[in-house]
């Protein structure tokens, strides 16, 4: 069944879409991360415009966020407290984010800054996991309990930033700064990007914060959603590129898939997941590292002025 | 007014410059003499309407020749039809490696791209006109009229050009149809020309011209309006004119379907 796409001007296939969505969706409820860094070159691959991927994959991590969200808050797997000053970072981020967005966007090297940016950061946090998850999967084989993930609890920088606050959620007694910036980054990446922030929250949250692992989905799925929902209004008013019938053919897979994804994850062991995560993101950045060392498809691209 | 004195100055003028100004090929028949055959054309639809089911259209160009005096047709008369989206200035980039990278690295600028065009010829282009010809009416994607607008030198600005109309090709929005107008008896002609889903939208021109002996011999205009209609059109005005609710609107939606699909795997668990 094919659909026109009213913003990126194209018909499409909606049920590729949908799945399309369906299996991000899947993706996000194991693995807390908002899979937007999945959905944005897939479309692009499809023919939307690069913009309007980045735009609607917002909308699409919105409602997988609030559909993990609401099963996580359930169980209490969410650090409000904590979720909120990563919710105002990011706002902040986010904001600079659409002016940067613009900015790049008039110089044309958007495309590049963000294949840079996917290829280091995919690259640095799927190494990171890789290494870590494992090393948890291999003691585990030998009948050791795997090691904690965090083996510096309090690191000597956030422990140094001024004034701190209790987190009962996550188990930690740390400045609210440090939580601030990480929803900064995580904000200003994305708006740039279309990503979740997911993708960076949780690994953060766990490796250099050592928040506790009950929490650190559904505290990233709670930032997630405040940032994307921003994140899809910055769009609305500057790059006019939201398009409601993509954003909800993909919000149709991806919240039905972020339910049977949360249910899936509790068959698999923390570390495994955590593996399997690793290897996904890999992937990633291994075809968009060839992407751009590879002659492109297309030398010549075109921009309205 | 204006066009009679067009064409008045115009007699005295080269008419290749004429004749590359679009508005005066409606004063062409008038220097051609009254002995040349006249065109009647008309089109399948003066407004396609993109709707959510929208994969694309074929447009049909039909009409019929007039000859004066009920002369009997001649042998060897041929048609093409050009049709031409809104022009619109755009920035090529071009990329290169760089440091084992593709980066964007050098640009040119073009004052008036055709968004559209495609073109339907009963044989061959080469056989059809002589290439002066084809350059001044527009006719064939080799012949469009880009103006560049800061090339450092003919080399580059075809290098550009090229690049240009290559990747419309790809898209679909350039395209060549030869032999896709049929002359029924040299009074009858029709041409189906294919409209891709991804066409932009806005007013079209649809130019019929009469050849004969690699001459053009009559020329016609019919405007075609292509637009977003219903729901489509709904959503890209809203998306243009009320952005905030529009993104708010979004915004509702993504958190309404999350809720719905919460509750609704919630209740199937219990």
């Amino acid at each position: 069944m094919h659909l026109y796409l009213p913003i990126a001007g194209l018909s499409v296939n909606a049920l590729v879409i949908v799945l399309l969505g369906g299996a991000v969706g899947v993706l996000s409820g194991m693995f807390g991360v908002g899979g937007g860094f999945l959905t944005t070159p897939l479309l692009i691959f499809y023919g939307v415009p690069p913009a309007v991927a980045v735009a609607s994959s917002a909308t699409q991590i919105t409602g997988a966020s609030v559909s993990g969200l609401i099963a996580h808050s359930r169980r209490q797997g969410v650090d409000f407290r904590m979720g909120t000053v990563l919710v105002m970072g990011g706002a902040v981020g986010s904001l600079l984010g659409g002016f940067l967005f613009r900015v790049l966007q008039k110089t044309g090297q958007i495309d590049t800054i963000i294949g840079l940016l996917y290829v280091a950061l995919l690259g640095w946090i799927g190494l990171g996991m890789a290494r870590e998850s494992a090393r948890a999967v291999v003691a585990r084989r030998d009948g050791r309990s795997p090691p904690p993930i965090t083996t510096k609890r309090h690191r000597k920088w956030i422990a140094a930033l001024p004034m701190r606050w209790r987190f009962y959620g996550a188990g930690l007694y740390i400045s609210p700064l440090a939580p601030f910036l990480l929803g900064f980054v995580a904000g200003l990446l994305t708006v740039l990007m279309g990503v979740g922030g997911g993708f960076i929250l949780v690994p953060a949250m766990l490796y250099l914060f050592g928040v506790s692992a009950r929490v650190v989905v559904g505290t990233s799925l709670f930032q997630g959603l405040f940032v994307t929902a921003t994140t899809t209004l910055v769009h609305a008013l500057t790059t006019h590129a939201v398009d409601l019938v993509l954003a909800g053919l993909l919000l149709i897979g991806s919240v039905t898939g972020a339910q049977i994804g949360s249910s899936l994850v509790q068959k698999v062991r923390p570390e495994r997941a955590r593996m399997m995560l690793s290897l996904i993101v890999l992937t990633v950045a291994i075809r968009m590292a060839l992407g751009l060392t590879w002659r492109p498809d297309a030398i010549y691209t075109l921009q309205l002025l | 007014m204006r066009l009679a004195a067009h064409c008045g100055t115009a007699a005295n003028r080269a008419l290749p410059r004429l004749s590359r100004l679009p508005p005066l090929l409606a004063c062409l028949p008038l220097l051609l003499g009254a002995a040349e055959p006249k065109l009647v054309p008309d089109v399948s639809d003066t407004q396609v309407d993109i709707a959510y089911s929208f994969t694309g259209a074929n447009l049909l160009l039909f009409g019929a020749i007039l000859y004066p005096g009920g002369r009997p047709p001649a042998p060897g008369t041929d048609v093409a039809v050009v049709i031409k989206g809104p022009s619109e200035p755009l920035l090529v980039r071009e990329k290169a490696k760089v440091a084992g990278i593709w980066i964007n690295h050098a640009s040119e600028r073009f004052r008036s791209v055709p968004s559209f065009y495609a073109v339907a010829t009963s044989r061959p282009l080469g056989q059809l006109v002589s290439p002066r010809t084809a350059a001044i009416y527009e006719i064939g994607i080799g012949n469009l009229l880009l103006s560049p607008a800061n090339s450092a030198s003919a080399g580059e600005r075809a290098r550009f050009e090229q690049g240009l109309i290559d990747l419309k090709r790809r898209s679909g929005l350039y395209a060549e149809h030869v032999g896709a107008v049929s002359v029924r008896e040299g009074v009858l002609y029709r041409a189906l020309v294919p409209i891709p889903a991804r066409v932009p939208v806005g007013s079209y021109t649809a130019e019929t011209y009469l050849i004969r002996n690699g001459r053009i011999v009559a020329a016609a205009t019919r405007q075609i309006g292509i637009g977003k209609s219903g729901f489509e059109r709904f959503v890209a005005t809203a998306a243009e004119r009320y952005p905030l609710f529009y993104g708010l609107s979004a915004i509702a939606l993504s958190l309404l379907l999350g809720w719905l699909a919460a509750l609704g795997f919630g209740r199937v668990r219990r």
